[in-house]
């Protein structure tokens, strides 16, 4: 049998808004994916551990703060030290079109601003991500 | 649950209308209605400034007074937010409500790891009393009421704030401020909770003891069913659940032995404006009775100022949407009406940019000209309450009622507030509730225009506050100049008096207050609470 992706849906930073971390979790669960939640308050370390722990193959930031940049270029420089470049981030919440191509070139694909519906990110994760 | 629905026939009418709440709308609504929902106009209504108060606390309605705006308001440093405290102001603007930085709002100081990235992004950073000074330089603050947005340390904020008003020479007894404070609906909703739920609501029940009799003016805690709705629930559930909150609060300091009566009245609640027009109105109608109804029924109070439901009805946020921004000025008109239909006392609206990011100062003050439309032009003022006795809402404000009372039977079958967010259960509502919510949008059951209908048209590219990097630099640096400065030896000594007070139990206000005049940061004195109580964890939900 196949492998269900597992993705660690994460909130990163003190932002404590998690509406949104919540229903994309929920819509991904009944999308067929095995989901880890993290709760809020994360680390960037604690947000690499608890993926390494759970061996995930996609980590979900959900950030509404306005601190996507500097969280997002600490978590790729983090994964790219230890090593694990395999594992896919992608990134939802208040995210301005202005800053999605700095996202890409930290080497985000899956970059899904609030509204984003879950159809899309949805089939984005299916096609992109392979299970290991 | 989930969202409104419009059942509709093959040739497009209307055949039913189910609200969020559940409730069923009928086409047309007469008198027969009224008798079989049991209204009793004596009962039910009275006259407006009597009890119920379904029909307002004041007697007169806007006529006596307006209601108070109070955009929430403010970013990056001190300066910066004084300077855009003084813009609004000088519109017309009655009132300040502060947004805090969320380091501020953890009791992180800005020069702490956890803080880097955020300091002065979604509000302005507060480390110590020097900053307080600075963005209430040339504020009247016997005039002017301030809203404090923070709640897990809300108890230090509220200090800071006396120590700065009687520094610029306003006494205690003259300044209002209105803490939100209110921890529960963090833990609920939004997040920003640091200590476990029972000395939290302990460090609530001293801000309200202290303001009692140190702070009269003071709103000590503004309940917030607002964030619980934008986090998912009912309108019925936004007011049950706030209602249940605030009797969590109440009990606590009646377990001190104060009587209702003395300090119930210093009560505020904030709550929410978006969605149907009709069931926010009858929602707060209906809330204003039932809150008198629990202090009379429940808690025996006695004193015609303890009933009173006064508050904030604002926000909107979650009604506003990211696609065709500018739609978004026109929906805060209508939740604004929905606010005065309702007898606001204050208001405040998210902004039309508000999806993106925090308002420029454009979009700030469209949202106060279009209170001062609804009161200046439209005629909101002329008259007190004017849906009063309309067979539709009223019969709607009693069924409000009912739906209000079942949710709070339901919290109390749980064993209160305090469980049912320990165990999580109020959370896990709130999340199923959202999702489905969200279906609803994406299926189109719920129609938002320019998302899922009328989407064709330009798009349109908003005008986006900037953060300013170099703020974050600045604020560390005015930090650091203060620890620098002080006098550290009786800093110390009073972080040991805290921590003694915290550990015995004792109102910690007294305390809190001489370490802000020593210039104690928020951080230092946080500290001293995380090793007294230590913190909150999250119960998992999923």
């Amino acid at each position: 049998m196949e492998r269900k992706i597992r993705i660690l849906v994460a909130k990163p930073g003190l932002d404590g808004h998690d509406r949104g971390a919540k229903v994309v979790a929920q819509a991904l669960r009944d999308a067929g994916m095995e989901v880890i939640y993290t709760g809020l308050h994360q680390t960037v370390d604690q947000i690499i551990q608890t993926a390494l722990q759970e061996d995930v193959d996609v980590i979900g930031l959900s950030i509404m703060s306005g601190a996507h940049l500097p969280i997002c270029e600490k978590l790729m420089k983090k994964i790219k030290e230890k090593g694990f470049e395999d594992t896919a981030v992608v990134v939802g919440g208040v995210i301005p079109t202005r800053d999605i191509p700095l996202l890409q070139k930290m080497g985000i694909e899956g970059i899904f601003p609030g509204g984003t519906p879950f159809d899309k990110s949805i089939k984005w994760i299916k096609e992109n991500i392979k299970p290991r | 649950m989930g969202v409104a629905k419009y059942i509709k026939n093959e040739k497009d009418e209307v055949q039913d209308v189910i609200l969020q709440s559940g409730i069923h709308i009928k086409p047309v609504y007469t008198r027969k209605d009224l008798e079989k929902v049991g209204f009793d106009p004596e009962k039910d209504l009275a006259h407006p400034g009597e009890y119920p108060f379904t029909r307002g606390i004041h007697p007169q309605g806007y006529r006596s007074r307006e209601w108070t705006t109070r955009q929430y308001t403010g970013f990056g440093t001190p300066e910066e937010t004084n300077e855009r405290f003084k813009l609004m102001i000088s519109h017309g603007q009655t009132g300040l409500n502060v947004a805090f930085d969320l380091p501020t709002q953890m009791g992180l100081d800005s020069d702490d790891p956890l803080a880097e990235g955020e300091v002065g992004r979604v509000g302005m950073a507060v480390d110590s009393l020097r900053d307080f000074e600075v963005a209430f330089r040339e504020i009247p603050l016997d005039r002017i009421g301030v809203g404090l947005t923070i709640n897990a340390v809300a108890s230090i904020m509220l200090a800071m704030f006396q120590a700065t008003a009687e520094k610029f020479g306003f006494k205690k007894d003259r300044v209002s401020a209105t803490p939100q404070n209110d921890i529960l609906k963090e833990m609920i909703g939004r997040g920003a909770w640091v200590f476990p739920v029972k000395p939290a609501v302990r460090l609530i029940g001293d801000t309200i003891e202290y303001s009692m009799k140190e702070l009269p003016r003071t709103n000590p805690v503004s309940i917030c069913g607002y964030h619980i709705r934008e986090s998912g629930c009912s309108p019925p559930q936004e007011i049950a659940y706030a209602f249940q909150i605030a009797n969590t609060y109440i009990e606590e300091v009646l377990r001190r032995g104060h009587s209702i009566d003395d300090f119930v009245r210093g009560f505020t609640f904030n709550l929410n404006v978006f969605g149907n027009l009709w069931e926010q109105v009858a929602k707060f109608r209906a809330a204003r009775k039932l809150w008198a109804k629990n202090l009379k029924e429940r808690y025996g109070a006695k004193d015609n100022r303890s009933f009173l439901l006064r508050g904030i009805f604002g926000g909107g946020g979650y009604g506003m949407t990211k696609a065709q921004p500018e739609n978004n000025i026109i929906r805060g008109a209508y939740y604004a009406l929905a606010a005065a239909l309702g007898g606001a006392q204050t208001t405040a609206l998210c902004s039309f940019d508000e999806a993106y990011t925090i308002p420029t100062p454009r979009a700030a003050l469209l949202s106060l000209r279009t209170f001062q439309i609804l009161m200046e032009e439209i005629g909101l003022r002329d008259t007190v309450d004017p849906l009063a006795g309309s067979y539709f809402i009223e019969t709607l404000t009693k069924q409000m009622e009912e739906k209000i009372v079942e949710e709070m039977k339901r919290v109390d079958e749980m064993g209160g507030m305090i469980k049912a967010v320990e165990t999580g259960y109020v959370q896990r509502e709130v999340a199923r509730q959202a999702y489905e919510f969200e279906k609803g949008v994406q299926k189109g059951e719920l129609i938002k225009v320019g998302v899922n209908k009328y989407t064709e048209g330009e798009k349109m590219e908003v005008e986006l506050h900037d953060y300013r990097v170099g703020s974050a630099e600045e604020q560390i640096r005015r930090t650091q100049e203060v620890r620098r400065e002080r006098d550290n030896r009786k800093v110390t000594q009073l972080l040991k008096d805290l921590e003694a007070a915290a550990r015995a139990e004792k109102n910690v206000m007294p305390y809190l207050l001489e370490c802000c005049k020593a210039y104690a940061t928020v951080g230092e004195m946080t500290k001293v609470f995380k090793e007294a109580y230590g913190e909150f964890k999250e119960p998992s939900i999923f």
